[in-house]
């Protein structure tokens, strides 16, 4: 169902003009325009409508209260557990973000629309994965200091702060990646954390190994290579997600 | 009859040949491990097995990454014949470990980073089947599970690399262990001839599974297309 011309599709607000001038540069902002307008697309309609940042924002608590049973945290066990406790509520929340930014799309339509639009399709990759980005880190901006609260633990150090962002980035861009492909399926509430938990052990094991040795104050040199990892699995993955993405809305 | 029927028969001969003499090997040539006995004779097939679980995912990977260059049906046929496979080499290669742990290490099963490292692994090809039968659009179906067996094998080796920061207690025996391994052992050279004996003919068998089984779905397709005509004619 290839669209016979481009312009027939309906025009989403703020929709980017088409490079008027050849050349790097201008490529280059008209790409960053397609891919801002996407972001801005799903800013504006999460603000209008609230529905996913409060999900996410209540499930992330729920989670965090609920392990506090689970797990019969005493002081000794609430600081062994809280870089675990934390990575798995954002984990959790994040996939919750990731099926509603995209199912959302295929719902109401707006998926076809979006593919419409004369703008290269990984524009589309960066604007959603960017999306999902910030509603994790929305939601991680919120959480972090109540998890400080209740846990009593110094959560908002900055090193802390630079995991939270590097490991949300990994698993925003690999999770849009499977989140486009899940919609697709029969069972696609159910199939994205199926498909995107077991790809993403490696970074939640250095985002859970970097935020407890920064909580357990260890060394620079045994974090480090942590820090590394997270790099390096963001770097590789939203790589191959932003050339996978073109055979996933190839239709 | 085709000529690929042929070589299937070929091939399916070679390999039972080969397993027997393979398993005769194991029993009879291979000497017994001085301070673990017996037991010690499910490695060999516990190395072939994970040889080839492993080795079956790479060609997936490299499938998939045909599929999405040419477009050809083949190696999606291909990726998915080597999943299945592949999944079923890798619960051998962990049932074999298990029976061998239990002696060695007293356990069936710990959290050992390289187990629960190569269980995760399994994992992903369990979804990567699960996502090919959520997708009804064959089209559509070849694509998603080349991109997801590629960014599952991609997955695995930064896996391994980061548990190699900590320590492992399964032995390697092939290059040497860590301190913290338990139950390695040396090899005389009769084990390890058995050992890459064993590993050849689990190869084989790999490949002729597969060829069985891309042939299997070609002749379920060929059903398929004549029922269609036989109802349309």
């Amino acid at each position: 169902m290839r669209p016979s011309s481009a312009g027939e599709g309906q025009a989403l607000p703020g929709q980017p003009a088409r490079p008027a001038a050849s050349g790097a540069l201008a490529a280059a902002g008209a790409y960053w325009r397609a891919v801002s307008a996407v972001l801005w697309k799903d800013l504006a309609a999460e603000f209008r409508s609230r529905e996913l940042l409060s999900a996410m924002l209540v499930f992330s608590l729920l989670v965090v209260l609920i392990f506090n049973f689970a797990l019969q945290l005493d002081r000794v066990a609430r600081e062994n557990v809280a870089a675990g406790v934390l990575w798995v509520t954002a984990v959790f929340s994040g996939t919750l973000g990731l099926n509603r930014s995209l199912s959302q799309e295929k719902d109401r339509g707006s998926l076809d629309g979006l593919l419409l639009a004369p703008v290269d399709r990984s524009a589309l990759y960066f604007g959603k994965m960017l999306g999902n980005w910030l509603f994790m880190l929305v939601v991680q901006a919120i959480i972090l200091p109540v998890f400080s609260v209740l846990y009593n633990l110094p959560m908002l150090l900055p090193l802390n702060l630079v995991v939270v962002l590097l490991g949300t980035l990994g698993y925003a861009g690999v999770g849009t990646l499977l989140a486009s492909m899940a919609v697709h399926s029969r069972s696609r509430d159910v199939m994205l954390p199926i498909l995107l938990l077991p790809v993403a052990v490696p970074v939640l094991v250095a985002a859970v190994q970097a935020s407890g040795g920064l909580l357990e104050q260890r060394a620079w040199d045994e974090i480090s290579q942590w820090f590394s990892l997270l790099i390096g699995y963001d770097v590789i993955f939203i790589a191959v997600a932003f050339m996978a993405f073109d055979y996933v809305l190839e239709e | 009859m085709f000529k690929s029927d042929r070589v299937a028969q070929i091939l399916n001969l070679v390999t039972a040949g080969l397993l027997l003499v393979a398993t005769a090997m194991v029993f009879f040539y291979a000497p017994t491990e001085v301070t673990m006995g017996a037991v010690q004779r499910v490695f060999y097939f516990h190395v072939a097995a994970a040889w080839v679980g492993l080795a079956a995912f790479m060609v997936t990977f490299v499938a998939g990454l045909v599929y999405l260059r040419t477009g050809k049906h083949l190696w999606d046929q291909i990726g998915h014949a080597s999943v299945e496979i592949g999944l079923v080499f890798t619960v051998m290669g962990a049932a074999s470990g298990s029976i061998w742990a239990r002696p060695a290490w007293n356990t069936w099963w710990t959290w050992d980073p390289r187990l629960t490292t190569y269980t995760i692994m399994a994992l992903i090809y369990v979804a990567y089947l699960m996502l090919r039968q959520g997708l009804d659009d064959p089209d559509r179906r070849a694509r998603f599970a080349a991109i997801y067996g590629i960014v599952g094998f991609i997955s695995v080796p930064i896996t391994f690399f980061s548990i190699r920061i900590w320590r492992t207690i399964h032995p390697v025996v092939v290059g040497g262990s860590g301190d913290a391994a338990q139950g390695t052992f040396h090899m005389t050279s009769p084990m390890l001839q058995t050992m890459l004996f064993s590993v050849f003919t689990f190869s084989v068998v790999y490949v002729c599974l597969l060829v069985n089984r891309v042939r299997l779905e070609d002749l379920a397709e060929r059903v398929e297309q004549l029922k269609v005509r036989m109802l349309s004619a």
